[in-house]
């Protein structure tokens, strides 16, 4: 499947780009002179997977971004400026001052869900986004990201488990960054592609080369149509470089200078401007007007954020608790008598499908499998009856063992055929799946 | 209306406001088709299907994370701890991501985490636990421990319409053990409100959950020998009632707490200072506490009875007390 994009859909995805780059630099500008308060983290190298993958949702989708997704939280509509008074701790930051960096959200208009810095743990979180969401007949589709170092902990597991076993509509992003403060991904995971780990969870997957902006669009709007369409979660392992240390007081002298020249060289926004140009989509004028546009607004935003104060001391007892300063309210998009007894009403009683045993005859069908999982209209609307008692007995006579195929097949891969990566673990010859 | 059981007090709670609200959804382990460990949850998804009883494997951080990411969404999920000792598996998402939510960026998180807790029933070191302090500890949650089937149905359906996330501890020794007859009408009782359960005049008992029976039971002992104790049912533990608890210690000039917890960081401690900051020139005695011994729960049964405060330890220290 192709995603065809408009010349202006093109020129956006280079602001996008630009702009995320831009800041990232006003930043260390403002770190140096001591006006970012704590720690700085770069999202330098990473510009085209946080901007192409978010690119791919509608505006009614959510997403949870992580520390180096600030390009996914301007797509969603955040300005320069919240990520700025984030960082410089202000008053009218979006947090208020009560955290900082992407630690901020928005449920009611932007649907953007604030990470925590513990990792993995949106994985389960994005997970009840989409399931409620099904529920609510609102269908959206939930996109996280997480970096190879997240895929370690127990939370991604977890929530990815329970996402594909309740087919939740899901885009699971693992952006291989290559390293997880000082440790190579070698290191965290015996993996050459760490897109096999779908194959343990029996969902989708594919790998991109995350320094492709064009690339990434394509497969996240795949990836999103797919699960909106109902066919269960998708993760993308997009493969790019942390191009500087952890945070800004990291040098990243563990990794080799080599290594960052060769990602140097497949720079995402140096390549997306040759695409640009090879392809005529932009010429050098229109390049210009908007490098003096995003330069402009950079201004602006940081005159905002420079004038809002830091926040009064008495704000820290604040806002512990809601009380009544919020309203909790579902945004349904189905008629709530569906959901309501007598319309809600079920046998409760498990389809069960497969039989366990070594024989993969005594599976009745791999469809009624996929439903058995408890949640979604699927598994409400399946046909009933197929229980055990009706089915023959598993046979287990020590029959030689047969590996039963997920229920979904990953995805082919975009990256067919790629070079071989030096360093980290790139993609090489056999990443394209078949 | 016959009298019902704890249990089935807050089986109705759930009942009623799934009826009531279809944003009011519950997920855990074994809760629909079995209808949960203790059957709490039996019923429910014959009535209210699969997409509002969700079974889920055995990952308690999905389960609490799901439910926030459905909370975010606007709904009201009810999350099942088959064994509140399980808490300790989704202890971040817990106190990580959903207590501090609202404090720093607004999100509400209207949440319930429920399950089975404390002693008694030789469930061991596993299945037994009294975890709440690590939680009251914890700002941005409330903290709810009935005693009563009365006010476990009451206060269940308050935390399910309270915007905050709220854990709520069930005294497993409980459940089928206590019964009254409930209104049949719809009603709540308010989070975050003691109750005098017996009025006195010589000591106060503060206690909750199971240890509020125990002490109800000493007291009446008590009153054979002229002590008229006073028993203060915190039933909410976050946040807590001070107000209650210095009227009670100002009446009274004396206080004894009493809870089924370990001693170490006890909500004993946090009361005793409240009654040190609020009430210290009306103190005729010290405060003393009544408590499990420093240890996790012993499985054997003679160890169990060791380990677990009972009514004779309440009826000696608060003779000690009152004759101080």
């Amino acid at each position: 499947m192709s995603y065809p994009l408009t010349r202006d859909q093109h020129l956006e995805l280079y602001y996008f780009m630009k702009l995320n780059r831009a800041l990232d630099e006003q930043l260390v500008r403002l770190f140096r002179q001591n006006v970012v308060v704590g720690g700085l983290y770069s999202n330098l190298g990473q510009e085209a997977t946080s901007v192409g993958t978010a690119y791919a949702l509608e505006k009614r989708d959510w997403i949870a971004p992580m520390i180096r997704n600030v390009g996914g939280l301007l797509v969603k509509g955040f300005k320069p400026r919240d990520i700025l008074m984030q960082y410089m701790a202000r008053k009218d930051s979006p947090t208020m001052g009560k955290d900082g960096t992407s630690h901020f959200g928005d449920l009611k208009v932007r649907h953007v869900v604030s990470p925590i810095s513990m990792l993995g743990d949106l994985v389960p979180v994005m997970t009840g986004v989409a399931i409620a969401g099904r529920y609510l007949g609102q269908n959206i589709v939930a996109m996280t990201w997480v970096g190879d170092g997240a895929t370690s902990t127990g939370a991604f597991h977890e929530g990815l488990n329970f996402a594909a076993t309740q087919r939740a509509a899901l885009v699971l992003v693992v952006e291989n960054n290559q390293w997880a403060y000082s440790t190579p991904v070698a290191k965290q995971v015996p993996l050459h592609n760490l897109a096999d780990r779908a194959k343990a969870y029996g969902i989708a997957s594919s790998i991109v080369d995350g320094n492709d902006v064009v690339a990434v669009y394509q497969t996240a709007k795949e990836a999103v149509d797919r699960c909106r369409a109902g066919n269960g979660p998708v993760l993308i392992e997009a493969k790019t470089m942390r191009m500087k240390g952890h945070a800004q007081h990291d040098p990243a002298e563990y990794v080799p200078k080599e290594m960052f020249e060769y990602w140097e060289a497949r720079d995402p926004i140096a390549r997306y401007e040759k695409y640009l140009t090879e392809n005529n989509i932009w010429d050098a004028k229109s390049k210009a007007g908007l490098d003096a546009r995003i330069d402009k607004e950079l201004k602006e935003e940081l005159e905002f954020a420079e004038k809002s104060p830091l926040p009064p001391p008495d704000l820290a007892e604040q806002g512990v608790y809601c009380e009544g300063c919020h309203t909790v309210e579902a945004e349904w998009k189905r008629s709530k008598k569906e959901v309501t007894p007598p319309q809600s009403s079920v046998k409760p009683e498990w389809e069960v499908a497969d039989f366990g045993g070594f024989d993969l005859a005594s599976t009745i069908s791999s469809k009624a499998a996929a439903a058995a999982g408890n949640g979604g209209k699927s598994a409400a609307s399946a046909p009933s009856g197929k229980s055990m008692r009706n089915s023959p007995e598993p046979k287990s006579n020590g029959q030689k063992a047969s590996l039963q195929k997920p229920n979904e097949r990953p995805e082919k891969s975009r990256i067919a055929e790629a070079e071989r990566v030096p360093f980290g673990r790139g993609p090489k010859g056999k990443a394209g799946r078949k | 209306m016959a009298p019902v059981t704890m249990l089935e007090a807050i089986r109705q709670a759930i009942f009623e406001e799934m009826e009531r609200d279809p944003s009011v959804v519950t997920i855990g382990e074994d809760i629909g088709v079995y209808g949960g460990a203790f059957k709490v949850t039996a019923g429910l998804l014959e009535r209210f299907g699969w997409e509002r009883v969700i079974d889920t494997p055995i990952s308690e951080t999905a389960i609490i994370g799901a439910a926030v990411g459905m909370s975010y969404q606007g709904l009201r999920p009810i999350a099942e701890l088959q064994f509140i000792d399980f808490i300790a598996c989704c202890f971040n998402q817990i106190t990580n991501f959903v207590a501090k939510s609202h404090y720093r960026w607004g999100a509400p998180v209207p949440m319930v985490m429920r399950g089975p807790s404390g002693g008694g029933v030789h469930g061991g070191p596993f299945h037994s636990a009294n975890p709440e302090m690590y939680f009251v500890h914890t700002p941005g949650l409330k903290v709810i421990y009935p005693s009563t089937a009365y006010d476990a149905k009451g206060l269940l359906k308050s935390a399910i319409r309270d915007n905050n996330p709220v854990l709520f501890f069930e005294h497993k020794f409980l459940y089928r053990r206590v019964k009254e007859e409930l209104p049949s009408d719809d009603y709540t009782v308010p989070i975050g409100k003691a109750i005098v359960r017996r009025e006195g005049r010589d000591l106060t008992i503060v206690t909750y959950a199971a240890m509020m029976h125990t002490s109800l039971e000493a007291a009446d002992e008590l009153a054979k020998e002229g002590i008229d104790v006073e028993v203060v049912d915190l039933r909410t533990l976050l946040p807590l009632d001070k107000e209650t608890i210095l009227h009670s210690v100002k009446k009274t000039n004396k206080l004894l707490i009493v809870h089924e917890d370990t001693r170490t960081g006890g909500i004993a401690g946090e009361i005793a200072a409240v009654a040190c900051e609020g009430a210290f020139e009306d103190l005729d005695g010290p405060i003393l506490r009544v408590t499990a011994k420093d240890s996790p729960v012993p499985f054997s049964p003679p160890l169990e009875e060791r380990f677990l405060p009972n009514k004779n330890d309440i009826l000696s220290t608060a003779r000690e007390l009152a004759a101080y």
